[in-house]
């Protein structure tokens, strides 16, 4: 055991190491969700009449940390599919290190990617009006609530990863399966301008239970949210606690398989 | 002893549609060199990556150092080195932060890691480059970080999965000065190739595979002589071909085969250089001057042709559809 967590750790540190040598990386990662606070701010912000205090943004906010957190798929599973394209997967599968290390370091370093990110746009978004009212702890058990949610999607991207025979692939997979996620939800609009069906399946999907769980934290009335008066909009917080452990529940076996029987050719 | 024991290996991709190894069996003697010889899809891949536990066998039977790689393929990890076809290093990373990060898997503590570090980059030439990244490295460095990253722990049995093939000549020259030095250090060397001249070059033994069995297994030169080792080939004027056949017969003991279109005659000759002198004298005495003469050393294609009758060339388009994939 102690022995997986130090090759897993090896492999997370290998991440931090990419970032170092090629800076670039993060600062792209961090300038996209910042840009995407600003933009939504102030063009869906005069349009859509929030009905809380403090504004759109007092929504919006918890909305875009969710998208962004949720994209953290899309880092695993490329980064995955380079990994077997370029053979390391095959060399770290030579290696005499347990057959998870190599996917939990991966998970792991990229959750741990979402600090950085997730510290800048609470600066933006503090500098254009949002203003979290529950107190600190609450703010600080949002955040960690966040990046448990980054770390469970990012097992669906080990299993994208490892499937996939490109990197480009896997890329174009994560866009067209996480945005629509993302839209679906009420994480930017309330979900009572969507068709009867859609209005459902936004209210269970679990970006829209981790954003109502988020608003929940931060102290602000989940106004686009809770149209049909579902469990899940009603128990936010355990729904997403739940889907997060099913996620991983699932993922963390098949991934785990994936990489112990994946080959290159 | 013998390092390395394959029995009857058979495995099928894409639930048996493609057959990449029927019941393949070669070992390889402690201390020496085997190089598996075969173009393109006859199953060198797929039999250095069940030695190196990458894949599990559809039946029988492989060991490494005296350890069935299926059933205890950590034991198996413990003393292996494999290089593959391609690099497989960090391409972000430099030099140095590859070799450090791969010892440290290896189990190396920090220290001990840095130090191996070190020491193999010095060894193979690269210090100069190991605070660069990789992707700013030639194909030859590449190639020569991805063998010293199979050397962190001093593997007893090392795997090298066509070690130069992509190399430019000198690329391809560095490395084999590099194998051919592990190999004096006494390393148990198992690696494939398309290149006779390699194997040559490297090998104790070579066994030839196609479609996934070992279809040859000597010596260089026992199978080189079994291919009919060189040939002699030369073109003449139309009129002088019954002529120089006749002659050519007489001076090298042996019935050549003509091709009457190309205008050209082809001998297979023991003492290369001694029979082609010997040829020229006798056309020179009788004042025939071939247009083209030619001692070709046996190629892959003619150790195929003889071993099984078909040329390697089917293979060759395999090898198109598998990079383009």
């Amino acid at each position: 055991m102690m022995r997986l967590m130090t090759d897993a750790l090896m492999i997370t540190k290998r991440q931090v190491l990419q970032l170092i040598r090629v800076p670039e990386v993060l600062i792209f990662a961090t300038i996209q969700p910042a840009m995407f606070v600003l933009l939504f701010r102030y063009v869906f912000g005069g349009a859509i009449s929030a009905g809380v205090k403090g504004g759109y943004v007092q929504l919006l906010m918890p909305g875009i940390f969710v998208q962004t957190v949720a994209f953290t798929l899309a880092g695993t599973a490329v980064g995955l599919a380079e990994d077997m394209q370029k053979g390391l997967i095959d060399r770290f599968r030579s290696l005499p290190i347990a057959r998870s290390a190599v996917v939990i370091g991966r998970t792991v370093g990229d959750a741990a990617q979402n600090v950085v990110t997730l510290i800048v746009m609470a600066l933006v978004g503090f500098a254009v009006g949002w203003r979290p009212s529950s107190g600190i702890t609450k703010v600080l058990l949002a955040f960690l609530f966040l990046l448990a949610f980054a770390f469970s999607m990012s097992w669906i991207g080990v299993l994208i990863g490892l499937s996939v025979r490109e990197a480009r692939v896997a890329q174009n997979l994560v866009f067209i399966s996480v945005f629509p996620l993302t839209f679906l939800s009420n994480a930017f609009a309330p979900t009572t301008g969507m068709p009867k069906v859609l209005q459902y399946f936004a209210e269970w999907n679990p970006v829209s239970t981790m954003v109502a769980a988020c608003r929940q934290l931060f102290g602000v009335a989940n106004h686009f949210g809770a149209t049909a008066n579902s469990w899940p909009s009603q128990h936010p917080l355990w729904m997403s606690l739940i889907y997060m452990v099913l996620i991983i529940g699932v993922f963390f076996p098949l991934s785990v398989r994936k990489y112990k029987n994946t080959s290159s050719k | 002893m013998k390092s390395v024991i394959a029995e009857e290996l058979t495995k099928s991709y894409r639930k048996g549609a493609v057959k990449a190894l029927d019941g393949l069996s070669l070992d390889v003697e402690e201390g020496t060199v085997l190089a598996v010889l075969g173009p393109n899809g006859a199953g060198k891949t797929t039999t250095v990556r069940i030695l190196a536990t990458l894949l599990t066998p559809d039946s029988g039977h492989a060991s490494v150092g005296g350890i069935d790689v299926v059933k205890h393929p950590d034991a198996v990890r413990q003393m292996i080195g494999l290089s593959g076809q391609y690099a497989a290093l960090d391409e972000t990373l430099t030099g140095w932060d590859n070799l450090n990060l791969f010892g440290r898997l290896y189990h190396l503590n920090a220290k001990a890691a840095r130090a191996r570090a070190n020491e193999l980059l010095e060894k193979f030439s690269l210090t100069d480059s190991a605070k660069r990244p990789i992707r700013t490295y030639s194909g030859g460095m590449r190639r020569r970080l991805d063998l010293a990253a199979s050397l962190i722990i001093k593997p007893k049995v090392l795997f090298l999965d066509e070690p130069t093939t992509g190399l430019d000549p000198r690329g391809r020259q560095e490395m084999w000065g590099v194998i051919d030095e592990l190999v004096t250090g006494g390393v148990t060397l198992l690696l494939t190739t398309q290149y006779l001249e390699e194997a040559d070059q490297l090998a104790d033994d070579i066994a030839v595979i196609d479609t996934g069995k070992v279809i040859a297994r000597g010596t260089s030169d026992a199978l080189k002589s079994q291919v009919g080792g060189e040939r002699l080939e030369l073109v003449v004027e139309q009129g002088d071909l019954a002529r120089a056949t006749e002659l050519i017969s007489a001076a090298l003991e042996i019935k050549p085969t003509v091709d009457q279109g190309m205008r050209s005659i082809s001998a297979p000759v023991r003492d290369g250089t001694a029979a082609l002198v010997r040829a020229l004298r006798a056309l020179d005495d009788s004042k025939i001057h071939p247009l083209d003469i030619a001692l070709k050393r046996p190629s892959l294609d003619d150790v195929f042709i003889a071993l099984t009758g078909h040329a390697a060339e089917i293979a060759t388009e395999e090898k198109i559809a598998g990079g383009a994939k």
